[in-house]
């Protein structure tokens, strides 16, 4: 093929803003997180690995990284049950169907601000929706306070990602169904399959690809979580919220301490790495092209 | 039947899981302080727009609309631009080369925002484009340029190669086979992503918060967690703001579901 140098023209002012505010800003952070520069002052000094030394002796990154595994498996979990349901339920593209997809995937359009606000107006200990719900229903004993109790806002806190993100793998999954051919299931019911083993042998091998990105992305998206947090509880009730990204913005605009809150990051950047890696080898394992 | 109904009562068991707390944050909107805490989840009486008038007045809303939209607008269509120009140029070059700069993008997609929002905050505040909505616009798209490249990657590599050869034989030159070819034949990718980006961009937090801090350049997801500061026991008032604010993507949601259902499935399944 005949390469016309006018190609480079089409690559230079997108690469070029892509070497100076993505690429150069990553190396750098991987420097800063050898240095003890506050963020502030004009010098700094190198500490060697000092950074994560103490990132990873301290109580509350550990506590944020326990806390980030607890999210994220409750939120696959749920997460992915969930929206497998809801795609077997709506799988038909009948008009009702189509409108309830709608409905489902609405919240995924909504900012993670205005959820976390609105969920924080449902969980409210007193004036909330969920709490007067349950006492009305006569369940007081149930009516807990879901964000300022440290063994539960966590879950409370997954309960509204799941929410949020749900309808967005059900159209996934329903994609999915919809790539199955309907040959396969006319061929398990003359050979007499019930409902469950047609699942179990038809839908469910032949969905797998589709599981894999659900999982793959529920699991990074868990990780990656900030906005949500931020906005409902802010690491807190004693840090029973803090997950890696809140720890690390904390460590930086709230300690001041850019040099550790870089090692922090580059801790995440490394675990998200794997992660990834983990995910396109499972993709391609499953001969999904894109 | 039995599964039938089985079937109905769980759909619309969900349906109600996501409307309720909708509804009941629109209709407390429309309530005063005074029913709101008497009767929180009772139908607005007397009926009020008071909070709505209460908020254009007290706040700069116009002017967090006018912010949001600009930056949203221009990240989308700097991102777009560049995008669909890096991602011509690697489906016409190919080969070796092709694939060497694909990968330099791809590898851009495993680093996210929360990883670099302290260098990032570190250069902006070099380059002195703190409290500048045209540096938040830069940034914005630089981050989102390898999701970008490779959903726009993928539909231009589909692009038929015989036509743009034929086109070239005839002595088109790139600019005309870029704009006369690959662009209307990938516009309904390009529409795709475009909904992807506005929704990400228009929702973004994370950025507006740590280059924006004058009053008067904040977007709305900032101006909204200001709103939660001020006012911190007023719910109607908060309640207000979200659905203020939620408003313009619920009706692009209403009329361009299509593009905005394909665009962040397109995105989910590559991001």
């Amino acid at each position: 093929m005949r390469r016309s140098p006018v190609l480079w023209l089409f690559l230079l002012p997108g690469t070029l803003l892509y070497l100076v505010l993505f690429i150069y800003p990553t190396l750098s952070g991987m420097f800063y997180s050898f240095t003890d520069w506050d963020g502030v002052s004009p010098s700094y000094r190198m500490v060697g690995a000092a950074n994560y030394k103490e990132t990873l002796e301290s109580i509350v990154f550990r506590k944020a990284f326990i806390n980030n595994v607890k999210f994220m498996l409750v939120v696959v979990l749920f997460q992915t049950l969930l929206s497998l349901g809801l795609a077997m339920l709506l799988a038909r593209n009948s008009r009702i169907h189509v409108l309830l997809r709608a409905l489902y995937f609405f919240p995924t359009v909504l900012s993670s601000v205005s959820v976390g606000l609105i969920w924080s107006f449902v969980y409210d200990p007193s004036i909330g929706l969920l709490n007067l719900s349950l006492q009305k229903a006569g369940l007081e004993s149930l009516a807990l306070s879901w964000t300022g109790d440290a063994g539960l806002a966590l879950y409370s806190i997954a309960a509204v990602q799941v929410w949020a993100h749900a309808g967005q793998m059900m159209i996934v999954f329903i994609a999915g169904l919809h790539s199955i051919p309907a040959e396969l299931y006319e061929a398990a019911r003359i050979d007499g399959g019930g409902r469950w083993q047609i699942f179990r042998k038809v839908t469910w091998p032949l969905l797998a690809p589709s599981a894999t990105i659900v999982l793959a992305y529920t699991t990074i998206q868990s990780f990656k979580a900030f906005d949500l947090i931020f906005t409902m509880t802010d690491g807190g009730p004693n840090y029973a919220t803090e997950i890696l990204t809140t720890y690390i913005y904390h460590q930086a605009f709230g300690s001041y301490k850019f040099g550790s809150a870089a090692a922090g990051s580059m801790l995440f950047l490394i675990l998200l790495s794997v992660l990834t890696a983990l995910q396109f080898r499972a993709l391609r394992a499953d001969r999904v092209s894109y | 039947m039995l599964i039938n109904s089985l079937r109905r009562t769980l759909l619309l068991l969900y349906a109600a899981v996501i409307i309720i707390p909708l509804y009941i944050v629109l209709v407390s909107a429309f309530k005063t302080p005074g029913t709101f805490f008497a009767k929180p989840l009772s139908w607005p009486s007397p009926f009020t727009v008071e909070n709505f008038t209460t908020m254009f007045q007290s706040q700069p809303m116009w002017r967090y609309f006018a912010n949001s939209a600009g930056v949203t607008l221009g990240t989308v269509l700097l991102e777009l631009l560049l995008g669909s120009m890096i991602a011509y140029a690697i489906a016409r070059l190919g080969g070796k080369l092709g694939k060497g700069l694909f990968l330099l993008y791809l590898a851009g997609l495993i680093v996210p925002s929360q990883v670099n929002m302290l260098p990032i905050y570190a250069l902006v505040h070099r380059l002195g484009w703190t409290d500048e909505h045209g540096g938040l616009i830069l940034v914005t798209a630089a981050l989102l340029l390898p999701l970008t490249v490779f959903l726009l990657t993928g539909f231009m590599g589909l692009l038929s190669k015989e036509i743009l050869e034929a086109a070239s034989i005839d002595g088109a030159g790139e600019w005309t086979l870029y704009t006369r070819f690959a662009l209307p034949l990938s516009a309904p990718s390009l529409a795709a992503a475009a909904a992807f980006l506005f929704v990400m961009v228009w929702n973004d937090l994370l950025l507006p918060m740590l280059l924006l801090n004058g009053k008067s350049k904040l977007t709305l997801p900032l101006a909204m967690l200001q709103f939660r500061g001020e006012y911190v026991t007023d719910y109607p008032m908060l309640l207000t703001g979200v659905v203020v604010t939620s408003l313009p993507m619920a009706l692009l949601f209403i009329f361009l579901q299509r593009f905005f259902v394909a665009g962040m499935t397109a995105g989910s399944l590559k991001g």
